[in-house]
């Protein structure tokens, strides 16, 4: 005979609510007035409420990177913050870094240099490259690449483009170093 | 006929990139789409309406559900239903429906078929409802209770049950019988060796999960993006589960977030969400979490020894190569793990065998170069250790056995340009600089080692047929059902389609990811460029017969009685070569003819009666170094130099990033990744990121490709032979190899972690 077992779910879980709050955000420069429930994730937010489906769902638990986008100028994951802890913030998702036709140098410098395959991972590494050179002035001295590598490593890329990453972020280093300005 | 599929959005190369050459490191087409975000992924495609499916996984490995309570579930705001076995809407019975095209023997698993648990993370119940995050919620309140049964997921600890595999399986070839009597000349040689390999399970995890999004027409056709490596196949397979007719079912798969092997089959999410669609009438998507991705296929845990003896000299004697590798109790899955053994190096004894245990588990799953990764892991190895034993320089030791025949198939090779590799590859990485003895280098507190390894894969060529259409704007369509999981097939395609053509690359659209465009196999075993590229270029040549028919025929034509051997495609014109009057633009050929389209096609079918008389291969030559800190255990591979020998190589750029890719997992399966077991609950353990190690960027150095010149028109009329798995194949050898080099230790069980690395206390 075999034994009888059940699943684990809480007899005495409390009632599920979904009451729902007004946020607003500013995303790719386009303010945006919602009423969400609370458990909405900003990514889950951007992706089926304001189909801004460019910020990819990796993991859902910050494992992998593929929901980066910058917060207020900052990289962070998506999945890991509610949409309702954000209100009044400013978001900048993949859609936002070209100018028009215009591509990022970063987009174009991926490119060029094959840094993707698939290309699931690919905005969030390249909303990762946008804050991690933002935030190369306050790391370590170093070799660049070995710091690039170093602080890219939040993104997963499963198709293993990472020289090909690392390659197109100290081009567009590189160039910002060149044209005298800080990245 | 064929025309475009607007809601594909197929990609083009950006205005101005122009005429190409086949080989030219062109950049992908669809490369804008992904880095603005405007490439839509399986969960990505919107529908009115929308309902979102979360899937509940069963707790136990082996049993019987005794009862499933939804009613808690049900009560959460926005749920509109829990499917289970009890209430799922009708689908066919017969195992036989179930079967894909790339199905092993025996019976597949059947989702929310009966009350049977098979295995851990089994799909049970999938909620419904308005938001994600309200069937999120409701999915953790579903109560299953289970007679549950006892269960065996230790391969290990189950070896003696190894049984003959059933062998049907599309690409898989049986180990072929004994050639001379390699026990007898393995017992009378003067070196030997014989150790045994195991390697843990893996699981593909392509970063973008398992997703389908089924939207319902009004007539109550279903568009289905799902995720998967051949929409034909899961057309097919929605098509017999649920009774449905062909032209009721369309499938797509425009852009798949990775896959490796993974995509060949349907995975549970696709019936689920069909299931849903069937019972509302309603639009349903259903993704899989992370640790769902742990919850179907995956690459088995496998247990092999290999005995090599040779002459003092190095001449191999005998080879003999058994391997032990889980399936399912549902399934025989079956890759080629030994057979490698009998096509690499000269030998006159050769004995490998293969058998399968069932286990309470999925059944296994294609993973980048299945069968190879473990197989000429051992092998080279094997290899390794024999070189030591003989006091060799490892690389010496296979050119002494080096080969252009291949000794079991007693066939010999189309082409194998391997030497080539070794020589190439040996050179670029200053191979001739390794001091002989282990534990010979050091860089600060690391110890430094040197390895290498050979590599091996097929050169497949399956079935597939593709169409192309000259439109009087100029534009060239090109369609074929293949499928791109980031191997770049959209950018090769088209630029095999201009290259032919002579037209420039943004004129051209290659359209892929539908069951509706013209028949493709599955993008699997590193078959698509050899397979559908060759019949995109058929479609083309066919498409220049035409328009030179056409030509022929005009008032006064300039190209009359021209053969096509007289007159070539360049820039946009049909003309004669040296004879620069005798032009016409393509664009007013059409016109002139009164033609709106000229449409070709070409279906390709492997010439079997020709490739019988050859051995196929692809090869490589893998050198590595690293850095051991003994202390931590830790490894670093600082360097890796690929040389590989793949045939007529179709655009640099892409293919390069393939090899370079290979290798970066051949460095995750050498140290970092590995799916654990509590064998005591029958689960995998580490189903999360955090815990299943991948690479991440800090992890890879330096990677150089090199491709050797190789040419072959046995393997395909375009002389390619594929590169999505070569990259991959003898990278965890020469890391172990390099391991050895530097501590003087061998390990012989993958991942080689820090535990296995760290000195012995």
């Amino acid at each position: 005979m075999g034994s009888e077992i059940e699943s684990m779910a809480p007899e005495a879980a409390p009632p599920v609510t979904a009451d729902r709050h007004n946020v607003e955000l500013v995303v790719n420069k386009v303010p945006r007035r919602l009423e969400v429930e609370s458990w909405v994730t900003l990514l889950d937010l951007l992706r089926d409420r304001l189909d801004l489906i460019g910020t990819k769902k990796g993991c859902d638990h910050g494992q992998c990177g593929a929901c980066t986008v910058l917060l207020n100028g900052v990289r962070v994951n998506s999945c890991l913050t509610l949409a309702v802890m954000q209100d009044g913030a400013e978001v900048v998702t993949v859609e936002g870094l070209a100018e028009g036709e215009r591509l990022h140098p970063l987009q174009q410098a991926f490119i060029d240099r094959d840094a993707f395959q698939c290309g699931y991972c690919t905005p969030g590494q390249l909303c990762s490259a946008v804050g991690m050179l933002d935030e190369l002035d306050g790391a370590p001295d170093g070799d660049d690449a070995v710091r690039v590598r170093e602080m890219m490593s939040g993104n997963v890329c499963r198709c293993g483009a990472y020289p090909q990453i690392t390659q197109a972020v100290l081009d567009v280093l590189t160039a910002s170093r060149g044209e005298g300005g800080a990245a | 006929m064929t025309d475009l599929i607007a809601d594909l959005n197929a990609p083009t190369a950006p205005v101005g990139t122009g005429t190409v050459r086949l080989g030219q490191p062109v950049s992908r087409v669809d490369g804008v789409a992904k880095v603005t975000g405007g490439a839509r992924y399986a969960a990505e495609h919107p529908a009115d309406g929308l309902v979102h499916g979360v899937v509940v996984n069963s707790t136990i490995a082996r049993g019987r559900i005794v009862s499933i309570d939804t009613r808690k579930a049900r009560e959460v705001p926005g749920v509109l239903a829990v499917l289970t076995h009890e209430n799922r809407p009708r689908m066919r019975s017969l195992g036989f429906a179930f079967k894909d095209l790339t199905a092993p023997a025996g019976s597949p698993f059947k989702p929310l078929h009966d009350d049977r648990v098979r295995y851990s993370g089994q799909p049970v119940a999938l909620v419904l409802a308005e938001t994600f995050e309200a069937a999120r919620a409701a999915s953790r309140l579903v109560r299953v209770r289970y007679d549950e049964r006892p269960h065996d997921t230790n391969l290990l600890a189950s070896l003696r049950r190894a049984h003959r595999p059933r062998p049907l399986k599309f690409g898989y070839k049986p180990p072929p019988s004994e050639k001379g009597d390699a026990r007898a000349a393995y017992g009378a040689a003067e070196v030997k060796m014989d150790a045994v390999y195991t390697a843990g399970v893996e699981h593909h995890n392509p970063m973008e999960m398992f997703a389908s999004t089924v939207i319902r027409g009004e007539d109550g056709h279903l568009t289905i993006y799902d995720k998967n490596q051949s929409s034909i196949n899961c057309r097919s397979y929605v098509s017999r589960v649920f009774g449905l007719k062909k032209s009721q079912v369309t499938v797509r798969n425009p852009y798949v977030g990775g896959a490796f092997g993974s995509g060949l089959r349907p995975q549970y999410q696709l019936p689920l969400a069909v299931m849903g669609t069937l019972y509302l009438g309603r639009s349903v998507r259903v993704v899989m979490t992370r640790q769902q991705m742990f919850t179907f296929g995956h690459r088995p845990e496998t247990w092999q020894r290999v005995r090599l003896a040779a002459d003092r000299d190095g001449t191999l004697r005998s080879i003999e190569h058994v391997a032990i590798a889980e399936t399912s109790r549902m399934e025989d899955y079956t890759e080629v793990v030994v057979n490698w053994s009998g096509k690499l190096y000269a030998c006159d004894n050769i004995r490998l065998g293969y058998r399968l245990v069932d286990l309470d588990q999925y059944t296994p799953i294609d993973m980048r170069a299945p069968g190879a990764v473990h197989g000429v892991h051992a092998l080279e190895v094997a290899m390794d250790e024999l070189a030591v034993e003989l006091d060799m320089d490892p690389l010496e030791l296979r050119l002494r056995n080096y080969t252009e025949y291949s000794p079991m198939e007693d066939l010999p090779y189309s082409s194998k340009e391997l030497r080539a590799c070794y020589t190439r590859g040996a050179e670029r990485f200053g191979w001739a600089e390794r001091p002989p003895r282990p534990r010979s280098m050091q860089d600060g507190h690391e110890l430094v080692g040197w390895g290498m390894a050979t590599g091996i894969w097929d050169a497949a060529q399956f079935y597939g047929r593709a169409t192309a259409v000259l439109h009087t704007d100029g534009r060239l369509v090109v369609s074929s059902a293949a499928s791109d999981i980031g191997t770049g097939t959209y950018t090769v395609m088209a630029q095999i389609a201009a290259a032919t053509m002579g037209l420039p690359l943004e004129n051209v659209i290659f359209q892929l990811g539908d069951s509706n465009l013209p028949l493709a196999s599955v993008e699997g075993g590193s078959s698509h460029v050899a397979t559908i590229g060759s019949a995109v270029e058929g479609a083309c040549v066919e498409l220049q017969q035409k328009l030179l028919r056409l030509a022929r025929r005009l008032p006064g034509s300039p190209f009359e009685h021209l053969t096509l051997d007289q007159v070539e495609f360049a820039d946009g014109h049909l003309r004669v070569p040296g004879s620069p009057e005798r032009s016409m633009r393509l664009v007013d050929l059409l016109a002139a003819a009164g033609e709106q389209r000229l449409e070709a096609s070409h279906t390709l079918v492997s010439n079997m009666l020709r490739k019988r008389k050859w051995a196929l291969g692809t090869h490589s030559a893998v050198f590595c170094e690293v850095k051991v800190d003994e202390d931590l255990g830790t490894v670093r591979v600082t360097r890796v130099v690929s040389a590989v020998a793949a045939g007529r190589i179709m655009n640099l750029k892409t293919a390069t990033s393939q090899i370079s890719g290979g290798v970066v997992w051949g460095i995750s399966g050498a140290l970092h990744e590995e799916t654990y077991s509590d064998h005591r609950l029958g689960r995998f353990m580490n189903h999360n990121l955090s815990e299943y190690h991948v690479p991440v960027n800090a992890d890879i150095a330096d990677i150089e490709v090199l491709f050797v010149d190789e040419e072959d028109r046995i393997a395909s009329r375009l002389g390619a032979k594929g590169v999505g798995e070569i990259g991959i194949v003898g990278v965890s050898a020469a890391v172990c190899n390099a391991i050895y080099h530097a501590t003087g230790r061998r390990i012989r069980s993958t991942p080689m972690t820090p535990d296995k690395v760290m000195r012995p206390w």
